[in-house]
């Protein structure tokens, strides 16, 4: 009896007792991330709506043909691309890890169809409307500067999601990651189409050409 | 504890034909912000509508997609009214750039 409450009291001792939020250290470490990178990007949307509403004469260099078009399509892309994460969450909580791996690649599938379409807007604001980070025709350097960190950062994060994903899909299909480190992955990708839900209306919508 | 079982254990949230109606939801929302673009609105309202709009996709994504919806009440508590204060301390200033228009010589 008395060696039986010994283990308990030791086992609850040295596996750090009851859990508060009832998650995993993997996702709790990922949501604390995401609180942090969104302040980032909210003082940096903060800092463009502030030039945006504070200067008349603000650029608005986004044509219905392509550029809204264009923007429309890639919210489209992350928006599906959150919709087969979830299916791939899905796959995996049920232990189908082929299906969570095709899950997967095709959240890869959107999150590289938003990057190249993405990378085209920047060619076309760069060669045909002269835009550059530091100067544009209308006068307001701001402009360039403000969008392309904006969006440059924002890029970079879907990037890097796509190695993540690229990683966790081979890990899957091998056998080798549960389904918390899907989840976790699943939790960074839905936060860079969150913060998009954001940067396309104040950044594109707003300045848009009408 | 095998690792099957415990990928079982982990099952929870939404089914697929909620996931599904939230998708659309989302995408019935980003038309109507494009919409609402084309619009002559002044910029004060556009401005408000559309954070507006973006603050309930946003609400969406991380209750339904996070799951945060189906996590304990402490984690939502613990990382989001902090969140939430710090961007409204920054919108503090919005009032200084919706001034500042009026400020310059000749306006």
């Amino acid at each position: 009896m008395s060696s039986q409450v010994s283990a308990v009291a030791s086992t609850s001792l040295w596996e750090g007792g009851g859990s508060p939020y009832r998650t995993n250290s993997k996702k709790f470490g990922m949501w604390l991330f995401i609180i942090s990178d969104s302040l980032t990007f909210s003082a940096m949307l903060f800092a463009y709506t502030y030039c945006r509403v504070s200067n008349p004469d603000w650029p608005k260099p986004f044509h219905f043909s392509p550029s809204i078009i264009f923007s429309s399509v890639m919210t489209f892309c992350l928006l599906t691309s959150s919709l087969t994460m979830v299916m791939a969450v899905h796959a995996m909580n049920r232990g189908r890890r082929k299906a969570a791996g095709l899950w997967i690649l095709g959240t890869m599938a959107g999150g590289a169809g938003f990057v190249v379409l993405h990378l085209n807007e920047w060619m076309n604001l760069i060669n045909n409307e002269h835009v550059t980070p530091f100067q544009n025709p209308w006068g307001v350097p701001l402009f360039g500067g403000t969008f392309f960190a904006l969006t440059g950062l924002h890029m970079t994060h879907v990037i890097i999601g796509l190695i993540y994903l690229a990683i966790v899909c081979q890990a899957v299909v091998r056998g080798k990651f549960k389904a918390e480190d899907v989840e976790v992955a699943g939790l960074y990708w839905h936060f860079v189409d969150l913060v998009w839900m954001f940067i396309f209306p104040l950044v594109y919508l707003m300045s848009a050409k009408i | 504890m095998s690792i099957h079982s415990a990928e079982l254990v982990h099952e929870h949230g939404a089914s697929i034909p909620t996931f599904a109606k939230v998708w659309f939801t989302l995408l019935a929302l980003t038309g109507g912000e494009v919409f609402l673009a084309y619009e002559q609105v002044p910029t004060l309202i556009m401005l408000t509508v559309l954070i507006g709009l973006s603050v309930i996709k946003a609400a969406l994504i991380i209750a339904y997609f996070m799951h945060m919806k189906f996590e304990r009440l402490s984690l939502f508590l613990t990382l989001f009214p902090m969140l939430i204060f710090c961007v409204v301390l920054m919108l503090i200033f919005l009032g200084d750039a919706l001034r500042l228009p009026g400020m310059r010589p000749g306006a």
